[in-house]
């Protein structure tokens, strides 16, 4: 009777995704022929009308769809068709450009508010100010200055994903203890030595911790700034399947961009790990 | 009292209050110590005591007056007097090597790695933690961890050791064994050391002078009690000195009771000179201290407790 809780919690886990796909498929399964209907109009109405099935696909057709796309994820066939494989690169080149930017921004003025408390209180209006705006309300203005599309994509991820790196930095620089400050002043240590030896492992799970939240907030805003700008990248996949009414391809990428998001979510977990200390 | 190694000349310590008030912990303080000394200093919670460690240390600066070390007024802190932290203050990231080496490159700033470690290894040894290296604080006792920042405080080899209540944190067997291990290192490396501790049979066994302080504010270093035991003293038989008890006695009594009332001694016509706080040996055991029973070694927090004086 001692299977392991980890054991036992992926058979819960299995039952609860079959129950789930059976009810989906019981839900989008058709009722059985409607009787005595003109065939010409049944054969333009297709299997909606004639069967009573539902326009929203079964488990199966997006389990087809998903096998579909994993055994061609990237192919080209011109701008409004391409892999999924394609446009999750985009989607990702996007965020990562504009995190890695807002990591290099964040981090040197997280440290000067937590280091310096002027410097802390002259930026708080700011920060109180610049952190509660969606990211999408910059577009417009990003879309006007920049005059690039893909690269205002990058800039919304930018100003989304600088504000929990930029808090958490400055709290966790902040808050590094007194006494491990005092042993590296009564070692000599210099001010640079001091930042990285001391401050900066220190610190480091608070600033991880940022790096994780903002990673996510960056995954969920790419979607939508995608949405606006087009042209590619998986935000504008889900768009444009919808205009064409497509159903389980929009489905396909909604469980993609799940996936996604979780990868990136766990590789931030992992780097976590390695900087967290015992005490 | 021979040279002056360092020299605390007329400190004060002052701390804005609300209200544009202003604290004073201590005023016109005076004190001087000469090399290899090793110097306790009591006194109640809140009179200063760690204020003037930190002051030594340079992590702290005197409101007035100046510390002469080895003929230089400091500022800052420095190389030359090491600390040990009461709450140990490792590195929780590092090993207990990487602590060690810390300290050791931060010191010899030139040195390769290799050098780095073999002094780092030398001192991890001195202080019992072979085979412990590359262990991290969180995996070891409390007692390791104070061993690895005595390790850290020594290997940088200072002139001066600052410790602030290293021992307190400890359990007794612990606390024993680690004093008798810094009495034997200071003893060997002729380290002047100024120690800050709770416990009357600490700085007994360990100080050959003993600062007392009366209490806060306005703390003065009422008297300076040259211990009278041989430097060397061995745990076991310490007590069977016959003037230990004498000394003890009257450590206790000044917990106790005058360095509450010290100041009204001061007032009720006292000569007292702050620049030179009087120095005694309480050797004589009179009478009362031989016929009377052997009273258990209580800490200061009980005394405290039982004249009704929690801290």
């Amino acid at each position: 009777m001692s299977l392991s809780l980890g054991f036992r919690a992926a058979v819960v886990s299995i039952a609860l995704f079959a129950v789930f796909v059976v009810l989906w498929q019981i839900g989008t399964g058709g009722s059985g022929s409607v009787a005595q209907m003109d065939p010409e109009y049944a054969k333009r109405m297709g299997a909606t009308a004639t069967t009573g099935k539902s326009a929203m696909p079964g488990p199966f057709d997006v389990g087809s769809k998903i096998w579909e796309h994993l055994k061609r994820p990237f192919y080209d066939n011109g701008p409004n068709d391409k892999g999924l494989g394609i446009q999750l690169g985009y989607s990702l080149a996007r965020v990562l450009i504009g995190y890695l930017i807002a990591l290099l921004v964040a981090i040197p003025i997280g440290f000067l508010i937590g280091m310096s408390p002027l410097m802390n209180r002259a930026l708080d209006p700011f920060i109180q100010i610049l952190k509660p705006i969606s990211p999408l309300a910059w577009m417009p203005l990003a879309l006007y200055t920049i005059k690039d599309s893909s690269i205002s994509a990058i800039f919304v991820i930018f100003i989304c994903s600088v504000w929990p790196m930029l808090i958490n930095t400055a709290f966790g620089v902040a808050s590094v203890r007194r006494e491990w400050l005092n042993v590296a002043r009564t070692l000599e240590v210099s001010a640079i030595r001091r930042a990285f030896t001391i401050i900066l492992p220190a610190a480091a799970p608070t600033i991880l911790t940022g790096m994780r939240i903002s990673i996510g907030i960056a995954w969920l805003v790419i979607v939508a700034a995608e949405m606006l700008v087009g042209g590619t990248g998986i935000g504008y996949f889900v768009w444009n399947e919808w205009n064409n009414l497509s159903i389980t391809n929009v489905i396909t990428a909604i469980f993609v961009i799940g996936v996604i998001g979780m990868v990136l979510d766990q590789i931030l977990a992992r780097f976590a790990r390695l900087v967290t200390f015992p005490e | 009292m021979g040279e002056r190694f360092i020299s605390i000349e007329g400190i004060a310590r002052r701390f804005p209050l609300a209200g544009g008030k202003v604290s004073t912990v201590f005023e016109n303080l005076w004190f001087s110590m000469a090399r290899g000394q090793f110097v306790c200093v009591i006194g109640h919670s809140g009179c200063g005591k760690t204020t003037v460690l930190n002051i030594l240390a340079g992590l702290d600066a005197p409101s007035e007056g100046t510390v002469i070390v080895d003929n230089q007024s400091i500022e800052g802190p420095s190389l030359d007097r090491a600390v040990i932290f009461q709450s140990h203050a490792l590195l929780p990231w590092r090993t207990v090597m990487g602590n060690v080496a810390y300290a050791v490159s931060s010191r010899w700033r030139s040195w390769g790695r290799a050098r780095v470690r073999e002094q780092a290894q030398k001192f991890i040894e001195l202080v019992g933690l072979a085979g412990a290296e590359q262990k991290r604080p969180a995996e070891l006792s409390g007692g390791m961890k104070q061993r690895v920042g005595i390790a850290r405080a020594l290997s940088i080899e200072p002139k001066i050791m600052l410790m602030d209540e290293p021992f307190s944190a400890l359990d007794a067997l612990t606390r024993g064994t680690l004093q008798d291990e810094v009495r034997r290192i200071c003893l060997a490396t002729g380290q002047t050391v100024f120690m800050i501790t709770h416990d009357v049979d600490e700085a007994i066994y360990l100080a050959d002078r003993v600062v007392l302080m009366t209490n806060g504010p306005d703390a003065k270093i009422a008297e300076i009690v040259v211990n009278p035991l041989p430097k060397e003293r061995r745990r076991d038989d310490v007590h069977k000195h016959p003037a230990y008890y004498a000394v003890r006695n009257h450590l206790i009594d000044f917990l106790v009771a005058r360095s509450r009332t010290f100041a009204d001694e001061i007032r009720a016509g006292r000569s007292y000179d702050p620049r030179k706080p009087p120095e005694l040996i309480p050797s004589t055991p009179g009478p009362v201290a031989v016929l009377s029973p052997v009273r258990a070694a209580p800490s200061i927090e009980a005394v405290e407790k039982r004249s009704g004086r929690v801290p």
